[in-house]
């Protein structure tokens, strides 16, 4: 039994080598998503998708490296926690994004507006 | 003393270990369920933007008043203080009360050096007429790095207070916990920060 609450107080301080191997890598994430937008002209979506995967590698490398997600004992209630949270995210951020879209492109125009006000008037 | 008590008293003493670890590990995991929530307060945040970002009202646009080399120095600096945040962290567990005040001191001076640049870019913008009133783009960007920035405030004076008490008190298994939670706050707010960087600053920055 002792040995089991040992093994598990090493298992949280889990050593200098994953901040040092998550610093570095969360470095080259942000030079590399940096000089991608000033020094070379790719065209605007390849941008967009790129930058958008360099941003989840650098968030999922931190999360395991410096927030040691996934790392507990089972049961992984942190984890499912996590997973929860990303849910919710997703919907929240692409369900608004999606919704906005959507209404915006079947807003009409002003002049549209205005020719439809006229034309309901000219009837009565 | 005869063999048996003090195998009970060598099996209480587990036992009380066990509880303790038990309860901070419910602790930690409580914090966990707080850090995973605020992620869905800045998901909201992110949402808002991204639907004003275009909505300038004849205002800048975030291409005209963002300065990339600006961003990627605060990024920079918050990264670095996520680092040494996490190294002064490991020095706790290893009960070495010189390097934890070492890194978690840099870290103080950076974050509080980020926080800085943070507000010395927001006062820039006010003093040219841009501020939150000026367009549903700026509104919506000052609601998010400023939510930000005030986790950052926080944060450091959640470290100040730490700070303080490791002097007095040292680095009792309480203080440990209590710099273990502060930690996964410090990482987290890094965390926030490279989607702000991503999708304010380098987005925002090619979108002509």
């Amino acid at each position: 039994m002792s040995r089991a609450i040992v093994s598990q107080h090493e298992t949280n301080r889990s050593g200098y080598g994953s901040y040092i191997t998550g610093y570095i890598l969360s470095l080259l994430c942000t030079l590399t998503a940096y000089l991608l937008v000033v020094r070379y002209s790719l065209s605007k979506w390849v941008l967009v998708y790129v930058l958008a995967g360099l941003a989840i590698v650098q968030f999922l490398i931190q999360m395991r490296l410096f927030l040691h997600l996934g790392k507990e004992a089972k049961p992984r209630l942190k984890l499912l926690v996590f997973g929860f949270m990303a849910l919710v995210v997703l919907i929240l951020v692409f369900g608004t994004l999606w919704i906005m879209y959507n209404l915006n492109y079947r807003m009409p125009t002003q002049a549209q507006i205005n020719s439809y006000m006229q034309a309901q008037n000219g009837g009565f | 003393m005869s063999e048996p008590t003090s195998e009970m008293q060598a099996m209480e003493h587990i036992g009380r270990v066990a509880d303790r670890q038990e309860s901070d590990s419910k602790v930690m995991f409580g914090f966990w369920v707080y850090l995973m929530t605020d992620c869905v307060l800045f998901a909201s945040l992110f949402a808002a933007y991204a639907v004003l970002h275009n909505n300038t009202f004849g205002g800048p646009s975030a291409h005209q008043l963002f300065s990339l080399p600006y961003a990627l120095t605060e990024t920079l600096i918050l990264l670095t203080s996520s680092f040494t945040c996490g190294l002064g962290i490991l020095a706790a567990h290893r009960r070495i009360k010189q390097q934890v005040y070492t890194w978690l001191g840099v870290t103080f001076v950076l974050g509080a050096t980020f926080l800085t640049l943070e507000l010395t870019e927001f006062s820039r913008f006010i003093h040219n007429g841009n501020t939150w009133q000026r367009s549903g783009f700026l509104s919506s960007f000052f609601t998010l790095v400023g939510t930000h920035g005030l986790h950052i405030t926080i944060g450091l004076l959640w470290l100040f207070v730490m700070l303080i008490r490791i002097k007095q008190g040292g680095l009792g298994r309480d203080t440990v916990r209590k710099l273990t939670l502060l930690s996964l706050f410090w990482h987290f707010l890094d965390v926030v920060w490279i989607f702000i960087f991503t999708i304010v600053y380098l987005l925002g920055g090619i979108s002509v």
